[in-house]
């Protein structure tokens, strides 16, 4: 009897904002695909088998038969193209642009400045003790830019009352804030409401950190 | 003709820029490539402009780029480059082909999230106090070199005259500019990155891109 190998892989760490973004890309899709963790606290990023996927060392990566796509930015735009189900760009060029905008503002400003890379310098170089109030700092500027931004857009969800891109970006950063950082969410009565919303959705919530196949058990 | 609120509104492309943003420098890059003329706004960083009521009702985030295209109005360097693609498909900047598409798009994420974030004046400001001048200047090198060396494996098999081909694309539009601004400022050794110095050679023979260059606008100051 032949083995059916699903045929999406998506290479993936639990704790990872940037493959959270993805996993929750594929629920919405209702696309199914096999989970291989890269544990990035243990480098098995830099593993030559990794490498060869990604010879960055990111996560996440999806493989898709002969295509490899790295970067979550890249590989949401790659799923919308080949898997128009469910589509998670709005049509309205101004309320795509917004998406965008907010997608970016997330993995722009935000994320970069709380990685585990950067967080692990702020603690050599600075102090450990700067590391949260650092990442706290980044992520509540980030969130004020956002309240901004989607306060004449938002509706049930990020960008009106169908779940988009933004909301993609979004949901796990906030996650993140919360469960990691000590975010004060009461500043942000948008992003609190919006994240109320998420924890409604079955494809939000199987795809956060603690659900993962790679999770430490509690 | 007037917008929905009643603005006055140019039937011309609108782009609020700063001379030496190196977002904005994308956006010019773009234009200029897809043949686009546009009315040039400057915004004057330093003397606090962003922060103008009218500045704030385009973009209440403060930043430049922000392009205004009659009724629409779109901030942030990836989604107006996003916006002219889709709207002007001229001169297309990212490829049909899903594989090269992405790839492009990664170059361009590269450059946008692991590069030029870590290296914003604020940040540098916050190092410089909490460790010292030092620290600041190598934190801005070591992230550039290491966003650097990530490009060049990803583009070893791709590039060819230009990032990813022999035609202009997406990932030249973000790159150029990044290794303008950056390599001077930070003492980046180029030879260390032989594809991007390759390419770089290109790009900057462009006439687009010296047409997009910082000193080239009307808001530079020598």
């Amino acid at each position: 009897m032949a083995h059916e190998e699903k045929k999406l892989k998506l290479y993936s760490y639990w704790r990872s904002s940037c493959s959270c973004r993805i996993r929750i890309a594929l629920n919405l899709k209702g696309l199914e695909y096999q989970y291989i963790p890269v544990n990035l606290l243990k480098g098995e990023q830099f593993t030559s088998e990794f490498q060869m996927v990604n010879p960055i060392g990111y996560v996440p990566v999806l493989v898709d038969g002969e295509i490899i796509v790295s970067d979550s930015l890249a590989i949401f735009m790659y799923l919308e193209e080949k898997y128009p189900q469910h589509p998670l760009l709005p049509s309205d060029l101004q309320k795509k642009a917004i998406n965008f905008q907010a997608a970016n503002i997330v993995c722009s400003s935000i994320q970069p400045l709380q990685n585990l890379a950067v967080l692990k310098y702020i603690e050599e170089k600075v102090s450990p003790d700067e590391k949260i109030p650092w990442a706290k700092l980044h992520i509540e500027k980030g969130f004020e830019a956002l309240e901004k931004l989607l306060k004449d857009h938002a509706g049930r969800y990020a960008t009106g009352d169908e779940v988009f891109m933004a909301d993609l970006f979004l949901a796990p950063q906030i996650h993140a804030g919360i469960k990691r950082f000590n975010v004060d969410m009461a500043k942000f009565p948008l992003l609190s409401r919006l994240n109320e919303a998420y924890s409604e959705l079955p494809q939000f919530q199987n795809a956060m950190p603690e659900n993962q196949p790679d999770a430490p058990s509690a | 003709m007037a917008a929905k609120d009643g603005r006055e509104v140019s039937s011309k492309l609108v782009l609020y820029s700063f001379w030496q943003s190196s977002c904005a420098w994308r956006v010019r890059f773009a234009l200029n490539l897809k043949g686009l003329s546009y009315e040039y706004k400057a915004v004057d960083l330093t003397k606090g402009e962003q922060f103008t009521p009218e500045f704030e009702k385009l973009n209440p985030l403060h930043f430049v780029p922000v392009l205004v295209d009659g009724d629409i109005v779109v901030s942030d360097s990836f989604a107006i480059l996003m916006y002219l693609e889709e709207k002007y498909p001229q001169r297309a900047l990212l490829p049909a082909d899903p594989q090269r598409k992405a790839l492009n798009l990664q170059a361009a994420s590269i450059v946008s999230s692991s590069i030029q974030p870590l290296h914003m004046m604020s940040i540098l400001k916050y190092l410089e106090e909490k460790i010292g001048p030092q620290e600041r200047f190598l934190f801005g090198q070591t992230n550039i070199e290491k966003g650097f060396f990530a490009l060049e494996k990803l583009l070893k098999d791709l590039a060819g005259k230009y990032a990813t081909g022999d035609e202009v694309s997406m990932a030249d539009v973000f790159i150029a500019p990044q290794i303008a601004i950056s390599a001077e400022r930070f003492k980046i050794d180029m030879s260390t990155f032989p594809i991007l110095s390759r390419i770089y050679d290109s790009q900057k023979a462009l006439r687009e891109f010296i047409a997009a260059s910082p000193e080239k606008q009307p808001d530079a100051v020598n």
